[in-house]
């Protein structure tokens, strides 16, 4: 599959490229995980939080008397007993012209959505807690509330905020060219609206949060199952208004999946560690289903009108998206929309773009990212219509693509807009044409069409569909790791970012063994704790490998050069003949002149009591590196499914599911393809299964797993892999993201094989997902169906 | 996500179940396969001041097979049915209907008696059970009844058992000779409630016309739902394409289905046709299998 | 502060005695417990986890009485006289079961939070006999979601473990 021989980093790569099994997964396949309520706390109290039964009310008053008499409850707060914590919780993207409303970390005098934080319960146990929540009274003075975009934008809506003007959160333009001329003398505009549903992260473990102050120590150390425990310590080092070191933020060792709602900043976050310090005891609080349905962040309702202008050949002359983005009843940030706006293009060249966000609050849990973050509903806009330009020209829609393409020499290549990290985006590297002649020569085109017009005629009906897409994965500010010889001879790798399956045990093992030259059983990874590295900014965005990557890389390298000179020095030789080999530094060729690592450690780290050492000594080797991305780094790929439509029913079955990516040089093709894997099944679940429903008035209608419906092993097909290499310039390493890629082309290329499909019926696939009842609607050409 | 408190009772003969019954009534829930009712717990739904779990009651596990039909005890689990090859052979839309029930694991615990107790309108089993002319046997403390399965579920989630009564089993006639049934559906994913579904069940008579035709439908209606127009229309016939092309057509017409957040009424109507059409087909094929 | 409202916590519980990974104990145990709460914090088993608590996830998948069934859909009180098998009790004397070894070697998991309901899955399954096709492997897996790995490295872990040359069931 992977070509490892095309993936080395430099020559004396040993252990990059390669597909290594994981060191995390014996403990993860015995039981012996270390999730966090795994973690054996002992006597921590826990807490249940009573959460908004209405999508927008007044809180009247709240009586707690009852619950607290409950025999096991220790304590129940409100937001009456939380004043000094009540400070905003602030959003991790702004803009300028943002119509920014305070966030707390639980309702004061306003509930705007099911399932925000009114009390919380510490108890015994969760069972007696979540009794006292039945004991609260809640009294409520009921308000006007919207459950979508197109709700909240009509005329005369209820207002989300209360004394605000309206429910837009912002509204943005991004240009490039001169759109509006080049619609007007464009030979050929091609229109359509499509909208895309809200989904959930679901990572199979809930959030959790748990916390004790030491009062030994005088510091207060916080479990929390984050992708971002620095982030979160700043946070609360911020609203708790102490120093940073006060607090220790530990991202358990194992957590249960990730997927972008853990890297957001949570209420509870904030509740649960103050309470532990009020009631001066350890408490934990564990998201149950409901209240991940509830509570935790979800992604992808938006609402695209799109236009495109183009010529007789089908090329691109403009593209005009206005979308409407649903932002939840708070912005948590604005990193999903900006992210869609600059997704649009993809890997076309588009002279002239008009990209407008109209993002509108909602009486909804927020959104923010989630796996693909943004970018999935930009490439239902762009490819879905890259499409209907066939259509329109009678050409195949990979032609149409073709002509369109930005070619392997245009790189660095400036669309013309900017990216979320406020760099232009410029696209670094990349092979766009490969992708596609991959897909074409696993599929026969010309062979396909005429199977599918032979299957029409006995009532079968197949589709192909494509969508190619570019990401800006490694984003900034910085990432770290901190590498150190310990004083057992091996070499411990630190990282700030917390994993949640992704492999970094191993697959920065493996980056720190080669930058080191030396044996992998040496090296060591810990992640995840404030305590090991001071600063960092967490695992989101497919920025870890291309940031990490290169500080482990640096790091390593340099404390190779610190170790080699200590045993030059002992070894009274110059450091050009030494190497490092097996847990020793050796005089190349003499290899009875030998240091051991754990000496060179006793010697430079641990010293000897008072004692002078020479002046180019190096001493306490230990190296910590923080990578600073000039810009992001664009990844990109394309899907193509083959699908069989059953007319009758509008149940979809994917026949082939190709995907080809590109995210530079692999360290580890094993965990790269497990997360394209990952992603794809995620994709599947957008394109065709999730929803997250709501009524007009914002009620949420799925919040079980009997009416949310996540893919299984029967709806996910073993996707066909390939890779394309285009090393980036800007690490290193040449590597870029690949936690998304699978994700981000499914929506859209499964709709383009369903309404190819559909072709004899002229069918309109318009709305994701993808359920029986929409294919059947657009059999029949019935008008949107409302739920 | 953690039950109410409630008081466990684990009573280990049928009569100390109903006398339980008797006693709690209306604050009571009885606890067979808990595939259901667990969860209801979990979420507080239901908090049921007590539990009366019958899974510890030798009496009610059996079921019996023989000339006269099968007798399915309150205990007996949709997987222990779905795996007896004797109860494939008699009653082929039974097990059809049985593996289109959740997964493996939730198959282990959920018991036959417990599907229909619950009445839940997607599900397969009412259906099914209506289609073979089912009689649910029903005892309280003081009462002994029997009632049709057509009789049996009143609305989404309510079956016609008071608070107080125990369904101990279910009896399913015999099939004569010449029978067929199956059972299709459409779900969102494999082992999902029904959008729609339907059981289809008749007689070739010897000169190779299907005859009493019954066919029921899950997940249109707040209980299973019989297609008396439908049943007529092609009683009697061949099943040729023309009288399925027209049976469908009849089923589009006038069934007027629910909506629900699964699906809209509109598709219901449409789709009931198809998976009632697709039924009836395959019942020409099982006329072939069992060479009439 | 007035009179606490009270709940007697003898009054409700009780005693249970079953067999976990072959050892048998005694437990007094609250009425209400379920069975996942009961081994993960009453036991000490935490590899048993908890995605749902509504039967659909299979996170909490344990074996009961050779069953595969789901822990957080039964009462620890129901356990009362049950041999129950956990992720725990796979590995005797520390070296990985086939399957195990299956699943590391194909990337069968991510996260791995969902890794011990679908081994216990697996494991009742495969009792049953061998899963030989790519269509029984999907069948054997549906009752349990994951949402890391898009599942296709258990298939191939499970087709593998069919596979008596040993090879390693690789797509082509
Ligand atoms: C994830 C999941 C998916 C499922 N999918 C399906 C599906 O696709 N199709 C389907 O049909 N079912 C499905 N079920 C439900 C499952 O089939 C249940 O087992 C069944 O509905 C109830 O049977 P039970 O024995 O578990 O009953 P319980 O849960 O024990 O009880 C259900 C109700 O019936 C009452 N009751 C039970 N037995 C009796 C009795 N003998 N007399 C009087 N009252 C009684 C109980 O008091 C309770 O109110 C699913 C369940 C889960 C968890
Ligand atoms: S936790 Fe039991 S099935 Fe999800
Ligand atoms: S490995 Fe994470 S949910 Fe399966």
């Amino acid at each position: 599959m992977t070509r490892t021989s095309d993936i080395g980093v430099m020559d004396k790569t040993r252990n990059i490229g390669i597909a290594m099994t994981r060191r995390e997964d014996e403990r993860l396949l015995t039981g012996g995980g270390r999730f966090l309520d795994d973690l054996p706390f002992g006597d921590f109290y826990e807490a249940a939080i009573l959460r908004s039964n209405y999508p927008h009310a007044r809180i009247l008053a709240v009586n707690t008397d009852a619950a607290k008499r409950l025999n096991g409850v220790i304590a129940v707060f409100t937001a009456n007993e939380l004043g000094p914590i009540l400070k905003d919780l602030p959003p991790k993207v702004v803009h300028p012209k943002l119509n920014y409303q305070v966030r707390l970390a639980i309702a004061k005098e306003y509930v705007r959505y099911i399932g925000e934080p009114i009390a919380v319960v510490v108890a015994e146990n969760r069972y007696i807690a979540e009794d006292a929540l039945e004991l609260i009274e809640v009294d409520y003075e009921p308000l006007g509330s919207v459950g979508s975009t197109a709700e909240a934008l009509k005329v005369g809506a209820p207002l989300v905020h209360v004394g605000s003007e309206t429910n837009v959160a912002v509204h943005i333009i991004q240009q490039a060219g001169d759109p509006e001329a080049a619609l007007k003398t464009a030979p050929h505009v091609l229109s359509e609206t499509f909208e895309v549903t809200r989904g959930g992260g679901h990572s199979i473990e809930g959030r959790a949060v748990a916390a004790r102050f030491d009062e030994v120590t005088r510091q207060l150390i916080v479990w929390d199952n984050t992708q971002a425990p620095h982030y979160v310590r700043q946070m609360l080092a911020t609203i708790y208004e102490v120093g940073e070191d006060e607090i220790r933020l530990i991202a358990p060792a194992d957590i249960g999946g990730g997927f972008g709602p853990k890297a957001q900043f949570y209420g509870e976050e904030v509740l649960i560690p103050w309470i532990a310090m009020e009631i001066k005891h350890a408490v934990k609080w564990i998201e149950d289903r409901w209240e991940n349905f509830v509570s935790a962040t979800m992604e992808r309702s938006q609402t695209h009108r799109v236009e495109v202008g183009f010529d007789e050949d089908g090329h691109l002359l403009v593209l005009k998206d206005v979308f409407e983005h649903d932002q939840g009843a708070y912005c948590v940030g604005l990193q999903v929309p900006t992210i869609t706006m600059s997704t649009l293009p993809g890997p076309y060249v588009i002279p002239n773009i008009h990209s407008e966000l109209i993002a509108c609050y909602t009486n909804i849990v927020p959104t923010s990212s989630l796996r693909g973050a943004g970018r999935p509903q930009a490439v239902v806009a762009m490819e879905r219509m890259m499409d209907r330009i066939a259509e329109h020209l009678g050409i195949e829609a990979s032609e149409v693509r073709r002509r369109n393409l930005i070619q392997p020499d245009q790189f660095p290549y400036a669309v013309g807009l900017t990216f979320r990290d406020g760099s232009p985006l410029t696209y670094d590297s990349g092979n766009y044409p490969e992708l596609l002649d991959g897909v074409l020569s696993r599929i026969d085109l010309k062979a396909f069409r005429g199977e599918q017009a032979a299957a029409r005629k006995t009532g079968k009906f197949l589709g192909l569909g494509l969508a190619m897409f570019v990401e800006g994965t490694g984003i900034g500010p910085y990432e770290g790791a901190r590498v150190r010889l310990t004083n057992r001879g091996r070499v411990l790798v630190s990282l700030a970012a917390s994993p949640q399956g992704q492999g970094y045990e191993t697959v920065y093992a493996q980056v720190a063994a080669d930058a080191l030259g030396c044996d992998i059983g040496l090296v060591e990874v810990r992640h995840g704790d404030t305590s090991f590295i001071p600063y960092g900014q967490g695992t989101f965005a497919s920025r870890i490998t291309a940031t990490v990557g290169p500080a482990v890389w640096e790091a390593s390298g340099e404390l190779r050069a610190d170790i080699i000179s200590v045993a030059a020095s002992l070894l009274k030789t110059d450091v050009g003949g030494l190497d490092l080999r097996g847990d020793a530094v050796e005089v190349v060729g003499d290899p009875e002149k030998r240091v051991t690592l754990a000496d060179i450690a006793s010697i430079a780290n641990v010293g000897r009591h008072g004692m002078s050492v020479p002046r180019d000594l190096p001493v306490a080797i230990e190296r910590t590196s923080y990578f600073k991305p000039t810009q992001a780094v664009y990844s990109s790929g394309i899907s193509a499914v083959i699908v069989s439509v059953d007319v009758e029913t509008g149940k979809i079955e994917i026949i082939r599911s190709i995907l080809g990516h590109d995210c530079g040089n692999v360290l580890n093709p094993l965990l790269v393809e497990g997360q394209i894997l990952g992603g794809h099944a995620h994709g599947i679940g957008n394109a065709i299964y999730e929803e997250a429903k709501y009524s007009r008035d914002g009620q949420p209608q799925a919040v079980s797993y009997l009416d949310y419906a996540l893919p299984t092993a029967m709806e996910v097909p073993t996707p066909e892999l390939f890779h394309v290499i285009s090393p980036s310039p800007l690490n290193p390493l040449g590597v870029k993201g690949s936690g998304e890629g699978g994700t981000i082309p499914l929506p859209a290329s499964v709709a383009n094989a369903v309404e190819d499909a559909l072709r004899p019926f002229g069918a309109r696939i318009c709305e994701l997902p993808l359920t029986p009842q929409r294919v059947l609607a657009a059999v029949y050409g019935l008008p949107k169906l409302e739920s | 996500m953690k039950p109410s408190r409630f008081t466990y009772h684990a009573p280990t003969d049928l009569d100390e179940v109903l006398d339980l019954l008797a006693k709690y009534g209306d604050e009571a829930k009885v606890l067979a396969g808990g595939q259901s009712l667990i969860p209801m717990l979990n979420f507080r739904l239901l908090a049921p001041a007590h539990l009366i779990d019958i899974n510890r009651v030798s009496e009610l596990r059996n079921y019996l097979l023989d000339d006269s039909g099968l007798n399915v005890g309150a205990l007996v689990r949709h997987r222990e049915l779905e795996t007896s090859p004797e109860v494939e052979l008699a009653y082929p839309i039974l097990h059809e209907g049985l593996t289109n029930i959740a997964h493996v694991q939730i198959r282990n615990r959920g018991t036959v008696c417990g599907s229909l107790a619950h009445a839940d309108s997607a599900a397969e089993l009412p259906s099914i059970m209506v289609a073979l002319d089912a009689s649910m046997n029903v005892r309280s403390q003081s009462s002994q009844r029997s009632v049709r399965a057509e009789e049996f579920f009143r609305f989404h989630l309510t079956s016609d058992l008071d608070s107080s009564e125990l369904l101990v089993s279910v009896d399913i006639p015999a099939l004569g000779t010449g029978t067929v049934g199956v059972f299709d559906e459409i779900t969102r994913r494999k082992g999902d409630f029904a959008l729609v579904g339907a059981a289809v069940l008749g007689t070739w008579d010897s000169g190779g016309k299907i005859q009493d035709c019954r066919i029921v439908c899950s997940g249109v209606a707040p209980t299973p739902l019989r297609l008396r127009e439908a049943e007529q229309f092609v009683s009697g016939t061949d099943l040729s394409d023309d009288v399925l092309v027209g049976v469908q057509q009849l089923v589009m017409e006038s069934l007027e289905p629910t909506e629900d957040i699964h699906t809209s009424a509109e598709y219901r109507k449409k789709v009931t046709g198809v998976i009632v059409r697709r039924g009836l087909a395959r019942l020409t094929d099982q006329r072939r299998a069992i060479h009439v | 502060m007035s009179e606490t409202i009270d709940i007697d916590p003898i009054e409700s519980k009780l005693w249970i005695t079953l067999t976990i990974n072959g050892s048998k104990g005694s437990y007094f145990v609250e009425q209400r417990l379920t069975l996942a709460d009961f081994l993960r914090k009453e036991v000490g088993l935490v590899g048993t986890h908890l995605g749902c608590e509504h039967g659909s996830c299979g996170a909490c998948t344990i074996i009961m009485d050779d069953k595969a069934v789901r822990s957080c859909l039964l009462l620890a009180v129901q356990a009362d006289g049950a041999s129950i098998e956990t992720v725990e009790g796979l590995a005797r004397d520390g070296a990985l079961t086939p399957l195990q070894e299956a699943f590391r070697a194909h990337h069968a998991l991510q996260c791995g939070y969902c890794t011990s309901g679908f081994l216990l899955s697996l494991v009742a399954r495969l009792r049953e006999g061998p899963i030989e096709t790519e269509a029984e492997a999907r069948e054997s897996l549906s009752g349990n979601i994951c949402r890391c790995t898009g599942y296709t490295g258990m298939v191939s872990a499970l087709l593998s473990l069919s596979n008596s040359n040993g090879e390693d069931g690789e797509k082509p």
